[in-house]
């Protein structure tokens, strides 16, 4: 049956069919949607798990139990479950355990771009690479297929442009594998990684290395395309539909299975023609390997290494090579100076009134233009943390100051108050974020007594990534009431003495909160509370302003609302976009806000 | 707008700002050429740009599709549900390709700071020339305030490029319905029979 899927969709209908009962994750873009299509299937066990590394953990009791698993994650998520995930490339499985890695080149949407298959390298695992959503599908059955025979978790590596792609996929109707059944079998020296037993893993592991490149020398979506013989392109992913618009003449080696390679196959290939190109999007990983075994090619000095691919960057790299000559279109003019439209946060955004305290707290509130008032020293440190609220960072809040990866923003607070900084120290992180990877670092600053201040900003999702549940929802991702973390409850049981909570839409609450927390010498949590404005898009009728009181001193556009436009000098809220949070009404030193 | 019974490729751009119905209307017009017999491949900007961010959807249709993003100056029709997204992916069309501009401003946050001007129509009308004549102006956000409800501005939009493409109507009317909640369905129906029709009526030459 003939379907338009995303490749996200495509990955999750292959697990489904190839017959997992357990799939897990931890939203992530590009990732995200493959848990969301896996658990519309009800007869499986899905679930948001709090982070990767428990994510994966609960994957691999799963496979442990015979089950056949599924998990996902973005690339930087492996990260965070790269300890369990090479301790699973130690153990190897039982049931099937693919683990699903979306890259993001061209950093749409992540703190960094990585390329994944190094990983793999790593743990001494095969990597599965699709390049459309047919591919994806196909893929999934042979992923789960390798795991067993090879006893080898498997990476499924697929990147935004795979993943956020819809192609048309001939899948099965109903056609499920037989699950298999819950069953543990004791077995010390493959389940319990003492040294003595990680001695006899780690020879094995070797041994299923070169097993499997034999196996990958008669994988059926490793595919030589036979075309002329004056160039031949190995190319994996979506840079083989790039390449393939490019060159359409060449000769192609498609690459299904990028670790290990089949060294055969490449040099067959490499012999029936005069030269190759390699064309991989990020690392020179398939040209490296391929260099190693001898064979002359070209790559990374044509095609870059940093950002996303397209078709534009290939034929240019064609031309630099000398084997494609088609004109370039002219470029024309007056369009890079337009004015950029980077993301914000929403109209009703409940972490707008933080920002606009803390900016103010911190003397960052500035109208861009602005001559008046010389700069004053701030005094005040904001670390921050990765969610929708690292918007915050841009003008005109100008309200954070660094941002690294999940949960960093505790550990970065305690960090500049032990190294002596004289600021007030502020982190920002939301509560998803805070229960992923944010737990221990405020453990941490109980236990070290760090004197600083964390502000979570709870509005009871993950906002960023689509509104996902988790703990502290106490929804499951299949949609059933399940086990709530209480925010409070969690943060006085740490030994956290000060906790306060507040409106996140009741400005002199919130800047009262901040202001008794920042003159403490103590560790100081204040949970912000308050709905995504996205979840709850009408508080109260829209605002509006009356400009005979208004005196155009522009305090409402410094909240960075972008229901709040300016016609001229005159602020003026589109009703069509305000949300009647009220904060503009709050902050508004001329009472000229009020509802329409 | 002569239309032909077989196309040999479409390559079609969908630009707007986040929360317009950009990923919708390229889902619904792939599925309509998908259920016509093409193969079809899309892809969007997802990720950050959600929140109010530009959004692009690139939509390729053809007996046979590769690459699922669409080269630069290749682009056989733009529909642009916000004026400056029109201009801003201008260089995307190739020569003599069709613009459908939705007349329409929604200012960035640098505009209404005064960083940053937005491009009077004059400016958006000479930017598109340097690739094309074929500029369509359509009141689009206007109509469907007067239909009664701004949502459906997407399937307005739809309603428009639907002169340009040789999809039977009761196909288009079938994807639509699939997506589509009951309760809002008419509304949306009138949507795109609007937009059809306006779309004859505002060629800038």
């Amino acid at each position: 049956m003939k379907k338009l899927l995303s490749g996200n969709e495509a990955l999750a209908l292959g697990a489904y069919h190839a017959g997992i009962a357990v799939a897990t994750a931890y939203p992530g873009t590009p990732s995200t949607e493959i848990m969301e299509a896996v658990a519309r299937f009800k007869d499986i066990y899905a679930e948001w798990s709090v982070n990767e590394k428990v994510a994966m953990e609960v994957a691999m009791g799963a496979c442990y139990d015979g089950a056949r698993t599924l998990v996902s994650m973005k690339q930087v998520g492996l990260n965070v479950a790269a300890d369990p995930f090479l301790a699973a490339a130690t153990t190897g499985v039982n049931g099937g355990l693919v683990l699903i890695a979306a890259d993001d080149p061209g950093i749409h949407s992540s703190q960094g771009e990585q390329d994944t298959r190094h990983f793999a390298e790593l743990a001494k695992v095969p990597v599965l690479e699709p390049n459309d959503s047919q591919s994806a599908y196909d893929l999934m059955a042979y992923a789960f297929k390798i795991s067993e025979q090879f006893d080898t978790p498997v990476i499924l590596r697929s990147t935004t442009r795979i993943s956020h792609s819809k192609s048309m996929a001939d899948v099965k109707e109903n056609s499920i594998a037989q699950r298999r059944k819950a069953h543990f079998s004791r077995n010390v020296q493959k389940y319990v990684m003492l040294p003595v037993n990680a001695r006899i893993r780690h020879p094995l592991m070797e041994e299923r290395l070169v097993k499997l490149i034999d196996y990958a020398e008669t994988f059926p979506l490793n595919k030589i395309e036979p075309g002329k013989r004056s160039l031949g392109v190995i190319a994996n992913g979506i840079a083989y539909q790039y390449a393939r618009e490019v060159f359409p003449s060449a000769s192609f080696l498609k690459l299904g299975m990028t670790y290990p390679l089949s060294e055969k196959l490449i040099k067959k290939f490499a012999s029936q023609v005069d030269r190759i190109l390699v064309v991989e999007e990020l690392d020179p990983f398939l040209e490296e390997h391929i260099r190693a075994m001898g064979i002359e090619v070209s790559g990374k000095e044509f095609i870059p290494r940093v950002g996303e691919l397209n078709i534009d960057i290939i034929e240019s790299a064609g031309r630099k090579m000398g084997i494609i000559d088609t004109p370039v279109r002219e470029k024309i003019t007056a369009t890079d100076g337009l004015a950029r439209r980077p993301p914000l946060l929403c109209p009703g955004c409940p972490h707008s009134g933080l920002f606009y305290v803390l900016a103010g707290i911190g003397q960052r509130l500035k109208l861009p233009g602005s001559k008046d008032k010389t700069p004053k020293e701030s005094g005040l440190t904001i670390t921050g943390d990765i969610g929708c609220y690292t918007l915050g960072t841009y003008p005109p809040l100008n309200a954070m100051d660094t941002c690294a990866c999940m949960g960093a923003s505790i550990g970065h607070a305690i960090g500049m108050e032990k190294a002596g900084s004289p600021d007030k120290i502020v982190a920002i992180i939301g509560d998803s974020t805070f229960l992923h990877s944010g737990i221990t670092p405020l453990v941490n600053a109980v236990y070290d007594q760090s004197k600083i201040t964390v502000v979570i900003l709870d509005n009871s999702t993950t906002a960023m990534t689509g509104h996902q549940n988790h703990p502290g929802t106490g929804i499951s991702v299949q949609g059933q009431q399940v086990g709530k973390v209480v925010l409070e409850d969690l943060i006085k049981g740490i030994g956290v003495k000060d906790l306060k909570v507040v409106d996140a839409f009741n400005v002199k609450d919130v800047r009262a909160a901040v202001k008794d927390s920042l003159e403490r010498q103590e560790l100081s949590v204040i949970i912000v509370r308050g709905d995504c404005a996205v979840r709850v898009p009408k508080r109260d009728i829209p605002r509006k302003i009356d400009t005979e009181k208004c005196n155009q001193c522009g305090i409402c556009l410094l909240i960075g609302c972008p229901a709040i436009q300016a016609e001229g000098k005159q602020p003026v809220i589109d009703t069509t976009m305000c949300t009647g949070c009220t904060i503009c009404q709050q902050v508004c030193p001329k009472q000229a806000i009020g509802p329409c | 707008m002569k239309q032909s019974s077989k196309l040999t490729k479409i390559d079609l751009l969908i630009t707007g700002v986040g929360g317009q119905g950009n990923i919708l209307a390229s889902d619904i017009v792939s599925e309509v050429a998908l259920a016509s017999g093409y193969d079809v491949k899309k892809t969007d900007t997802l990720g950050m740009a959600q929140r109010g961010g530009s959004v692009i959807s690139h939509v390729r249709i053809a007996e046979k599709v590769f690459s699922p993003l669409i080269k630069e100056g290749e682009v056989d029709i733009l529909l642009a549900f916000e004026k400056l997204e029109g201009v801003r992916w201008a260089s995307y069309l190739k020569p003599g390709g069709i613009a459908i501009v939705n007349n329409h401003a929604l200012p960035p946050l640098s505009v209404n700071l005064g960083v940053d001007s937005y491009p009077d129509d004059k400016e958006v009308i000479q930017i598109l020339k340097q690739r094309t004549d074929r500029i369509y102006f359509v009141e689009g956000t206007r109509r469907v305030i007067e239909l009664g409800n701004v949502k459906t501005l997407n399937i307005f939009m739809l309603g428009c490029l639907s002169s340009f493409l040789p999809f039977k109507p009761e196909t288009w009317q079938e994807v639509i319905a699939r997506h589509l909640p009951a309760k809002v369905l008419q509304l949306n129906k009138t949507a795109f029979e609007t937009g059809s029709k306006e779309i004859k009526n505002v060629h800038v030459g």
